[in-house]
């Protein structure tokens, strides 16, 4: 009987395992990678030896030695050199989170503005954003810069456009309530209210679902956030004792003062990337079909609740993605703040360089910290979005 | 940092990080032969130290010096590439090798001549870190200025020598640090700042240049620190450094052994053996040198020696008028001595 026999094609050899293959080529990738940095890394330490440059991040328990015109925190030039970046990293953090919301704000409204079905409403903000968004910020800043600097008058000349501002080309200093012990206990009423809203509004939204009956969460909230701490001031007498901006010497003291700098290049990221921004809303809101709103229109939905309850949220979907990025770009931006002299991260970390002459330290540092914000932003916003994304089931 | 900023520190990374830097004995000189002129970092502009002319050429103290080293290396002054360079930009652009030298009102100082791994060439030019406020503060010197607003350029011995100043005199201050010298200086002359500080001959240069009306400021008579300032190169390169060095020297020897530009064809017939050494009638020390034998004549005769170059961009025939005070040489009360040259 002649036996067939079945020969069963060998093994395929690993080589034709895609799987492996795949898996033999990304390690070799990486090891190519790692290999070419440690090659950089080596050649840099050689070199800067071989040149007798000092290295290493032991430069920054020294002395710094210079001085730096605005800090969040105190600061001297007997600090060191860690302090000093930390400043730089403060002002770039609190014109970045500050340019944010602002320019949130306005991108909002003129993104809105924009559909107004207002001729006149809708052409301005086209024009404003037209204009700005194609202007380099470079050139936006020193325009903010310049008009600050050369139309307000000196500090003897201030004009005062209300009691106790002061607007000068040193900036605007206004006056801020000295420390009382009832404003502890002001915030403290704020968070209660704010706890207490949240809480109002989560049983009103089951109540309405069990019952159908409406509740006025807002007005109640509003009430609540404000008037808590109001009461607590009446109650604790009603302290206030402003500590006002006076002329001494060169300068205004006392009170806060907002530098020319400072306001140059928040109105410059601001106004800038507000442009962006009020593009992403109105894309966001126009891809919302119209016939959502008359499905809306049609369940009797009134106008802000149509507005609140069916368009926002499927806006949200389209907008946080992209406005991620123009966070981003607005963070990373605000390190122009060294052509027009805001002391930021950059424009400190330069000065550190160039006394210690460790550029690659240096701008090692500068680049960790960008990379640390931004892709903090990124988790957060990534965070926000899958909150308000479509869930499909 | 602006883009071009940027640019060269990220230029000098990547040489530090990507390939050797030429750094053996010798290799400026070759580098500069082969590319036909040499690399010469000056300042953005600072009347009388390095500024485009009428005609766009560059002139000035700094560039005087590119100019007598280019006569020497190639018996014509004009074989310079002048590569405008800020305080901030200027040690990355020499670390990693786009210029091969600064001429650019550099301060000499301990930390840069180790850390940074630079060489400074001899001091040509004393000076001294100074104050300019406008008239009408009715301020009469340093000590009145407790609170001001001052501006002031980054990446300079001036921004130390400032804070230190005032910590030592238990004053504040508030700083305005802003990098191009021309926006530095019409943030300052818009009123943005009480006081603008730099070395006094930088200051009064910028006051007679920039100022709306020059008339109303003036620079206060107190000087916080020593600027000399000196051409500098890389570490590393030990026959380039004595290259500067006595180029410089050379134009120091010329005034006082009285050689100028007019009369150094008469003098290289002198029997003084000292100038007919220098002038290269008797070889040796262009040999030394690795250039040409008549280095010293060419930089003479081709750019002059130093008080002539100091009178034509700064002194007496400027509008600048420059007082010689320390930068006079030794025979005359001043500072500047030139090592023998035998």
């Amino acid at each position: 009987m002649a036996t067939d026999i079945i020969r069963r094609p060998a093994r395929p050899s690993p080589w034709r395992n895609p799987a492996v293959r795949a898996s033999v080529f990304q390690v070799l990738f990486v090891a190519a990678v790692l290999a070419l940095g440690a090659f950089l890394v080596h050649n840099t330490v050689v070199n800067l030896r071989r040149q007798n440059i000092a290295s290493g991040f032991s430069f920054l328990d020294r002395e710094a030695a210079f001085g730096i015109g605005e800090s969040l925190i105190p600061y001297s030039p007997a600090d060191t050199y860690a302090r000093a970046f930390l400043v730089g990293l403060l002002n770039t953090l609190y014109v970045a989170a500050l340019g944010i919301v602002l320019a949130t704000i306005l991108g909002t409204v003129m993104g809105i503005a924009r559909l107004s079905r207002n001729w006149l409403i809708s052409k301005l903000a086209q024009i404003y954003v037209e204009t700005f968004r194609n202007i380099p910020l470079l050139l936006q800043l020193f325009f903010w810069w310049g008009l600050l600097r050369e139309s307000a008058p000196a500090p003897r000349q201030s004009w005062e456009p209300l009691p106790d501002v002061f607007v000068s080309n040193r900036g605007i200093a206004f006056p801020l309530p000295n420390p009382e012990p009832v404003y502890g206990w002001m915030a403290l009423a704020l968070c209660v209210g704010v706890v207490a809203t949240v809480g109002i509004s989560r049983w009103a939204r089951q109540r309405q679902a069990r019952t159908g009956e409406q509740f006025p969460t807002g007005w109640v909230g509003l009430g609540l956030i404000l008037g808590l701490p109001l009461i607590v001031f009446l109650g604790g007498g009603a302290p206030l004792s402003l500590d006002r901006p006076e002329l001494k010497g060169f300068n205004f003291a006392g009170g806060h003062a907002v530098s020319p700098e400072f306001a140059a290049l928040l109105l410059g990221l601001v106004v800038y990337t507000g442009t962006f921004i009020a593009e992403i809303v109105r894309a966001g809101i126009l891809a919302v079909s119209w016939g959502q709103s008359e499905a809306a229109m049609a369940l009797g939905l009134k106008s802000g609740q149509r507005t609140r309850l069916i368009v926002l949220p499927q806006a949200l979907r389209v907008i946080i993605p992209p406005i991620t990025s123009t966070y981003l770009s607005l963070t990373k931006n605000s390190s122009l703040a060294v052509a027009i002299g805001y002391p930021d991260l950059v424009s400190v970390a330069n000065t550190m360089i160039n006394q210690t002459g460790q550029a690659v330290e240096g701008i090692t540092m500068i680049m960790a910290v960008y990379l640390t914000i931004s892709l903090t932003i990124s988790v957060l916003m990534n965070l926000y979005n899958r909150a308000v994304a479509l869930v499909e089931r | 940092m602006t883009l071009r900023g940027w640019f060269g520190t990220f230029a000098a990374i990547a040489c530090v990080l990507g390939f050797g830097v030429t750094a053996q004995a010798g290799a400026t000189l070759d580098k500069v032969k082969q590319a036909g002129q040499i690399s010469c970092g000056v300042p953005t502009g600072i009347a009388g130290f390095a500024a485009p002319d009428s005609q766009g050429h560059w002139a000035g103290f700094d560039v005087d010096v590119c100019r007598a080293l280019s006569a020497a290396i190639f018996g014509a002054a004009d074989k310079v590439k002048y590569v405008p360079l800020t305080a901030q930009q200027r040690f990355t652009a020499l670390q990693s090798g786009e210029v091969d030298l600064l001429s650019n009102n550099t301060t000499d100082t301990l930390q840069r001549d180790t850390a940074l791994g630079l060489n400074f060439a001899p001091v040509v030019f004393y000076d001294g870190q100074g104050f300019m406020v406008p008239k009408k503060l009715g301020v009469k010197g340093a000590k009145d200025l407790n609170g001001a607003t001052i501006c002031v350029q980054p990446g300079t011995t001036t921004e130390l020598n400032l804070a230190d100043y005032f910590r030592a005199n238990k004053m504040e201050f508030k700083p305005v640090v802003i990098e191009k010298l021309d926006e530095a200086l019409s943030a300052f002359f818009s009123g943005r700042c009480d006081v603008f500080t730099g070395d006094s001959s930088a200051l009064n240069a910028n006051r007679l240049s920039q100022a709306p009306n020059p008339d109303d400021y003036v620079i206060l008579p107190e000087r916080i620190s020593k600027e000399p300032l000196a051409p500098v190169v890389r570490h590393g390169d030990e026959e380039w450094n004595d290259i500067v060095r006595w180029v410089v020297y050379a134009l120091i020897e010329a005034e006082e052994k009285g050689i100028t530009q007019k009369n150094v064809d008469d003098m290289a017939k002198s029997d003084d053996p000292n100038i007919k050494r220098m002038l290269g009638v008797t070889p040796g020390m262009g040999k030394a040198l690795g250039l040409d034998e008549k280095w010293a004549y060419n930089e003479i005769k081709l750019v002059g020696n130093y008080g002539e170059i100091f009178d034509r961009t700064l002194g007496k025939d400027t509008e600048l008028k420059f007082d010689r005070g320390l930068n006079n040489l030794w025979t005359h009360g001043g500072l500047l001595y030139a090592m023998p040259i035998r």
